[in-house]
């Protein structure tokens, strides 16, 4: 017999333990995604503006954003600035993953809006709509359809790039797991539990988008 | 005079697209605009609805000379309806949602009142079993006609179309000539840009011969169907017949 240097049946046992940084994981991904999708919509249409004063602070925006990595955007909210704000943990890791994420749906958005035929916006200006109206009930409703896969695809990736917030000292899953295999020494039993609540959580958000597409699906048109 | 242009030139980048466009169109005038592909049909119609700016030249609408720069423009392009030749209908709302859009979201009226238009619009385009359906669910024919009754809906005081046919099968066009007929007896005032001889015949009170951004030749539609006086024009009869 191998003397196997794992003890598997901590898996059931600690996994309840870590509930309360799974809830961390949620927090910080939820309102992380709240504040991308603001900004994004925001820059997103900045972006698409023929007014320059609008359109280069958005293109500047994404370009840094989306250049440089988020662990590296963590730590200068949450180290970097600390002279200048000191931000809680918390707050620093929603802000970075809001900023980090709202480069992206930015992106999103804007891709989906111009794929929204030309004549629509056109057919809402006729009928004597403003552009800012014909934008909101017309074009806007159309752009968000068309971008649920996509934003899906992004809240997963959010999802599991809040784990970077463990390197500001968050105890969200990851952090969790790595106190919890120091103190415990069984680090792979730990980082596995974690493994299972990503997995789950992905999952279920998986599910989910499924689940939106489907229904705008089914309530109207292909056209 | 419902429509007066004078002057109007357009250009897209170098391309000179209209050319010291004169025109005036009369209340409850229906003119047909013909011409070749590229001609310029869109462009003009386009102008007077403000969805595209000449860079010369000036548009009168009901007698009142437009500023392009205006914020009131919206309520200019909602005195001139216009129907294209793609639809356009509003996916994401039903043949009622789209009818009512212009009422509630333009002119404020209650959902209530508004809806009580909407079933007497799509009535008169014939469409009063469609009201809950989605546009997708409908023929050409029939998106076209809810077309012209969301466009009827915010009673502009000129209604222009755009190819309202070309789009569609063959056997689906008599229907929606047959609403614009009404409309033109009821004295609409009407621009069509359509190559529909027997409708520029029967409602037609001029037809204009467009070419290369100019207005070639004009005149009773009959006379310049049967005597074209230009080249051009002989030409281009000949091969739309
Ligand atoms: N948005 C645009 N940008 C550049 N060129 C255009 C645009 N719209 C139309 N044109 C050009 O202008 C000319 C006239 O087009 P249009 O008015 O659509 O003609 P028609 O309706 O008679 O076919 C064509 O050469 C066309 O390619
Ligand atoms: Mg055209």
């Amino acid at each position: 017999m191998f003397d196997v240097p794992w003890d598997f049946t901590a898996i059931p046992r600690f996994f309840p333990g870590f509930y309360v940084a799974a809830l961390l994981t949620l927090q910080i991904t939820f309102f992380g995604i709240l504040v991308g999708l603001a900004l994004g919509l925001v820059t997103g249409l900045m972006r698409l503006s023929n007014n320059k004063l609008l359109n280069m602070p958005a293109k500047g925006y994404i370009w840094i954003i989306r250049g440089t990595p988020l662990l590296l955007q963590l730590m200068i909210i949450y180290y970097g600035l600390i002279d200048l704000v000191s931000i809680d943990r918390m707050p620093a890791a929603i802000i970075g993953l809001g900023v980090h994420n709202g480069a992206y749906i930015a992106e999103i958005f804007r891709g989906a809006i111009q794929s929204v035929e030309r004549g629509q916006r056109e057919a809402a200006l006729s009928l004597g709509m403003t552009p800012a109206q014909a934008m909101r009930r017309v074009v806007l409703p159309q752009a968000f359809k068309r971008s649920v896969p996509a934003l899906g695809n992004q809240f997963i990736i959010a999802l599991k790039d809040s784990s970077l917030a463990s390197a500001i000292a968050v105890r969200e899953l990851l952090l969790r797991a790595r106190q919890m295999g120091s103190a415990t020494l069984m680090m792979l039993e730990m980082l596995m539990i974690v493994g299972i609540y990503y997995l789950l959580m992905t999952t279920v958000l998986t599910l989910l988008v499924g689940r939106v597409e489907k229904r705008l699906q089914v309530s109207d048109y292909r056209d | 005079m419902m429509i007066e242009i004078r002057g109007l030139n357009k250009w897209f980048g170098d391309l000179h697209v209209l050319k010291d466009i004169d025109l005036d169109v009369a209340e409850q005038e229906v003119v047909v605009v013909i011409g070749a592909s590229g001609s310029g049909k869109s462009t003009l119609l386009r102008c007077i609805n403000f969805l595209e700016f000449a860079q010369k030249g000036k548009i009168y609408i009901d007698g009142r000379e437009t500023d392009v720069k205006s914020k009131k423009l919206h309520l200019v392009r909602a005195e001139v309806g216009m129907v294209f030749q793609h639809f356009n209908l509003f996916p994401h709302r039903t043949v009622m949602g789209n009818v009512i859009e212009g009422l509630t979201q333009v002119k404020k009226i209650p959902q209530n009142k508004a809806l009580e238009q909407g079933t007497e619009l799509l009535a008169k385009v014939g469409l009063s079993d469609k009201a809950d359906v989605y546009p997708a669910m409908l023929s050409g024919g029939q998106k076209q006609r809810v077309a012209i009754a969301r466009a009827l809906a915010m009673k502009p005081k000129i209604m222009l179309f755009d190819e309202p046919t070309s789009s569609l099968d063959p056997e689906l066009v008599g229907e929606v000539l047959q609403v614009m007929k009404t409309l033109a007896n009821e004295g609409m005032t009407m621009m069509v840009v359509s190559h529909e001889m027997g409708f520029a015949r029967e409602v037609g009170d001029r037809m204009i011969y467009m070419d290369e951004g100019r207005i070639v030749e004009q005149g009773e539609p009959k006379e310049l169907y049967s005597n074209p006086q230009h080249e051009r024009t002989k030409a281009f009869l000949s091969q739309i017949i």
